[in-house]
């Protein structure tokens, strides 16, 4: 499951991450408390109700709604095959007997006097909860699910596409700025989930599509490519639903955006090991982001915790603008004037002064940028 | 619940718990009238780790208790009512959107008669609604089941057929929901409410239908008894309660709030709706409504005494930013742009406000466009509103000899621009733009009011409140409205019809507190000096085949009130058109934003 959003996203070289995986109905949980579990393991299992399917036999039969019941073969509850005969008018003299086959595999689980309409439901439909993370079952709820613990490095992106899947993680290109283009993708990045620098491109995805890469994460993808990729433009970001074989992770925005020095240092150095990966995203109440989950073998040593409170806008940290005009640019707090100054727009808010590496200065709306982990 | 006697309420405490933020106001008697003299706000804490709404409407109360200096809030955290002259409120009310606000499904038989009234009682009542499934919507039967089965909405409301007709179609509609098995949003362990607003006589067998559990069902009045009227009044009402009942009593916190309040707790858009239904009904006049959010806009409107509110589910300036942008296409959002912009880069920016939705534009050009993208979402949504506020469909109409040449069918819009009095604007970008004239440009460009309009925003957001005190004490939820809750913003004299450009559209003569008199061009928009408190009558004298609310080249006279934009005279005609030569465009564009000194530079600017 991915997490909530608070601003400036999560990136940590390590966390005890916590995951719960639930049926969409009562069912059955495959494991018990304690049990270690690998990403791809069937946890819990259920059958969703079969699909409805009406069948309008008074008009069928052209009978008032009231005599259908009388006509019926099959009564409530009795199962039905395909082309089985569900009803039959009486005839005249016992002759001429109009005879109504099934068009549906089933149950008939309704018939009614007043419509004349026989409801018949389909097979179950069998629904397979899977790991998701490997690690540790921690706690089971009966009948509905579990949730799963592990030590883990933990990045979550900005936007996404495509459900949850796994994979090895393999770096092409030279740095995080190097655009992510197809030439860079192989035949060999069957299974992997290939990271790229900077903006990837719509060729590059559908070349990785093409070698059934597993997944795509980079810094920053273009609209229009993105509306090539889905056939659409989207509209409202709720994602995750995608089949598009492939789960697209986009970790700084869309334009030309290279990805974060310190997401592609540590994607660079758990290279070869295999990662959970999500793109879902959900950019209303309760916000969701996509993820990226690599299970780590031992627990790190405790790092050297940032000289910051978590989430606190002080001098001296690391930030990035997330609006134009200095979209993207990363630089440091240098000021937080108290009182609200009147931006460039004519709106008054609260702003800060950030300093970028060559130097120079600028005011930003505290609104208008995301705070860097160091 | 207080039964209290209006007359002795002397301090009243609202809050609006909205999915972010908790604000309250504090009412007061001064002076002999109702006044809102303090306000707070604190963040809504529904959500984990606090999962309480308490503790956020304590915070925002607190917060107005330190401004006022009364004690409001009592050792153990509770409001303190009755009121004293230094402590506490009269009556506590309050409203709430938290968790995403009221979400049903409605159904009917035919999608044009039974399931849109079914729909108007559900958006009339402050809902959201998800899906409307009728017999005739175009889906097969097991589309409508399966597209039943995915939706988890708090209710469902089922109508169908008039009374005394048939009954076979609205069992069949019950018979769709009822295998379907939805289930609620919020918790497992109750049952689906649906709400039967059909044919009488099919009560029986629709309850036959969900007899078999999993249901709570319901049973009320129709909602259409007879093809020319409709009832909606006990399918809202009943509606509000399983809101409260069932819906409410699952958030965390509602019940010990439920407890608190002197009123039931109203959906807020549902509040909103009351307010301007009051004021319609006490001023006799005909309301628009709008409130822009980030990801959905609501429009309400009362026209010749009738309510109506739909809401556009994905047009906003944040989370539906793109979504505006795709409906309403790029060539559509830049023609409002008097510069040229890059549109790849256009679109990426497009997209990263989506998705970081927080974020303010900080450059004129970004506002400038912010402020396109807001004329595109609200003329949008306007239009979505005339298209579902009509005369009921399916009404037979008896023609006369003197009828052969109008030939108006049933499903006509009643909302009529020409009659339309007073126009209320709320949301972020039209209650935080930088300068009030951006709002006024931008409610006139996006509703094309016609003849006399008076422009006006809610100053903090204060119309629910206002909503839940108009069913308690209607005359201090007007007087406050009037007082406190809207910023005038001035008004409008737009000329319908088509003038020639530069040829003389209207002459006005303005008397009252301030005289003038002058002439308006075809294409060309003015602003006159009126300031708020100013009032003044207005004689219009439009060129032929301009209508100015009296017919085609008709002489009009009406009271006219200022504001703190002033009085805006517009010949550019209805319905507005643009060049469609991308430079000429931008030059008429250039024009009419410095008629109106829409972007006037204020204030050195820092950070561009």
């Amino acid at each position: 499951m991915a997490k909530a959003y608070t601003p400036g996203l999560l990136v940590t070289r390590h966390k005890k991450h916590r995951i719960m995986r639930r049926l969409p109905i009562s069912g059955d949980v495959r494991v018990k408390i304690n049990d270690q579990v690998n990403a791809g393991d069937i946890v819990a299992e259920t059958n969703l109700p079969g699909n409805v399917h009406p069948v309008n036999l008074a008009n069928q039969m052209s009978l008032p709604p009231a005599d259908v019941v009388a006509c019926m073969l099959k009564a409530e509850g009795d199962a039905i095959a395909l082309d089985e005969p569900m009803a039959q008018s009486k005839g005249m003299f016992g002759m001429f007997k109009n005879t109504v086959k099934s068009r549906f595999e089933g149950t008939v689980e309704t018939i009614s006097p007043v419509t004349g309409q026989v409801i018949i439901r389909g097979a179950p439909l069998p629904v397979q909860v899977k790991a998701y993370m490997s690690g540790q079952v921690v706690s089971v709820s009966e009948h509905e699910g579990c949730e799963i613990e592990a030590d883990v490095a933990y990045m979550q992106g900005i936007f996404g596409v495509g459900g949850e899947t796994q994979g090895k993680i393999r770096v092409v290109g030279s740095g995080h700025d190097q655009e992510l283009t197809a030439d860079l993708i192989t035949d060999d990045m069957a299974g992997c989930l290939i990271i790229g620098g900077a903006r990837m491109t719509v060729e590059a995805i559908q070349r990785a599509r093409e070698v059934k890469a597993a997944g795509i994460i980079s810094g920053g993808i273009d609209d229009q490519d993105l509306k090539e990729l889905l056939g659409y433009d989207l509209g409202v970001a709720i994602t995750g639903r995608e089949n598009l074989g492939i789960t697209v992770i986009v970790t700084e925005g869309f334009g030309e955006i290279a990805m974060a020095d310190r997401t592609y240092a540590m994607l660079r150095e758990f290279e070869g090991r295999v990662a959970s990966i999500n793109g879902a995203t959900q950019i209303r109440a309760g916000v969701m982001r996509p993820e990226i989950i690599i299970p780590l073998e031992s627990v790190p040593p405790a790092a050297n915790e940032g000289q910051f409170e978590e989430g606190q806008l002080e001098a001296g940290r690391l930030l990035r603008v997330i609006r134009d005009p200095w979209f993207g640019m990363i630089g440091k707090v240098s000021d937080l004037p108290a009182k609200p100054h009147v931006l460039g727009s004519g709106s008054k808010a609260r702003v800060l002064e950030v300093t970028f590496p060559s130097g120079e200065k600028a005011i930003v709306p505290r609104a208008n940028v995301e705070l860097i982990e160091e | 619940m207080t039964n209290i006697d209006p007359d002795q309420i002397k301090v009243i405490l609202a809050t609006d718990c909205g999915s972010t933020t908790t604000k309250a106001i504090l009412i007061q008697y001064v002076d002999g009238e109702y006044r809102q003299t303090h306000r707070g706000e604190a963040p809504t804490t529904v959500e984990k780790p606090f999962a309480d709404v308490t503790m956020g409407v304590v915070n925002s109360v607190t917060e107005i208790a330190e401004l006022a200096d009364r004690r409001l809030v009592d050792d153990d955290g509770r409001i303190i009512s009755p009121a004293t002259d230094t402590e506490g409120c009269d009556i506590y009310i309050s409203t709430s959107s938290a968790g995403g606000g009221l979400q049903m499904m409605v159904a009917g038989v035919i999608a044009e008669m039974t399931a849109a009234s079914a729909k108007r009682a559900a958006l009339g009542a402050g809902s959201i609604v998800m899906d409307v499934i009728a017999a005739n919507d175009g889906r097969r039967p097991h589309d409508q089941i399966q597209r039943i089965r995915d939706l988890r909405p708090d209710m469902i409301l089922i109508s169908g057929g008039t009374d005394g007709g048939t009954t076979g179609k609205v069992v069949q509609i019950a018979e769709l929901v009822a295998p379907a098995k939805p289930q609620p949003r919020f918790g497992s362990d109750y049952s689906m409410p649906i709400i039967y607003a059909g044919n009488k006589d099919a009560r029986e067998a629709v309850s036959e239908v969900f007899d078999e559990g999993g249901f709570d069902l319901q049973i009320v009045d129709n909602l259409r008894p007879v093809l020319e009227r409709e009832n909606l009044g006990p399918a809202r009402d009943k509606i509000h309660d399983i809101f409260l009942e069932h819906v409410m009593a699952q958030a965390p916190g509602y019940e010990k709030l439920m407890s608190w309040t002197g009123a039931p707790i109203m959906p807020t858009p549902g509040a909103v709706g009351d307010i301007l239904q009051t004021v319609a009904r006490l001023q006799d006049i005909n309301v628009v409504g709008v409130d822009i959010g980030g990801a959905t806009t609501d429009v309400f409107s009362v026209f010749e005494k009738t309510f109506n509110r739909t809401v556009s589910a994905n047009l906003g300036m944040s989370y539906s930013i793109s979504n505006v942008c795709a409906e309403a296409t790029m060539p559509n959002v830049l023609r409002w742009v008097p510069f040229d912009m890059n549109e790849r880069e256009l679109r990426n920016h497009v997209k990263n406000k989506m998705i970081r939705p927080t974020t303010i534009p900080q450059t004129r050009e970004a506002l400038m466009f912010e402020q396109a993208v807001a004329r595109e979402a609200l003329r949008l949504a306007y239009k979505q509103h005339k298209e579902f506020a009509t005369t009921l469909k399916g009404v037979q109409q008896q023609r006369t000899v003197g009828d052969t040449f109008s030939q108006q069918t049933s499903g006509q819009t009643i909302v009529n621009n020409m009659t339309l009095d007073l126009l209320v604007a709320s949301g972020g970008v039209l209650s935080h733009a930088p300068r009030m004239h951006q709002t006024a440009m931008m409610l006139i460009d996006a509703f094309e009011p016609e003849g006399v309009t008076m422009l006006a925003k809610d100053s903090i957001f204060m119309m629910p409140h206002l909503g839940v005190l108009s069913s308690v004490h209607p005359k201090a939820a007007e007087q406050v409205f009037d007082r406190d809750c809207l910023v005038y913003l001035g008004t409008s004299v737009c000329a319908a019809g088509q003038p020639k450009a530069g040829k003389s559209c209207f002459k006005y003569e303005l008397t009252g507190d301030r005289t003038a008199s002058g002439e308006i061009s075809g294409g060309e928009i003015q602003l006159l000096p009126f300031e708020e408190h100013e009032t003044g009558t207005i004689t219009l004298s439009p060129a032929r085949g301009i209508d100015l609310g009296e017919g085609a080249g008709k002489k009009v006279q009406r009271s006219v009130r200022g504001g703190t934009v002033g009085l805006i005279l517009d010949g550019r005609g209805r319905s507005l058109t643009l060049p469609e030569e991308r430079s000429s465009c931008q030059a008429t564009v250039q024009g009419w934003l410095d008629a109106l000194d829409v972007y006037k530079e204020e204030t050195e600017p820092v950070g561009v």
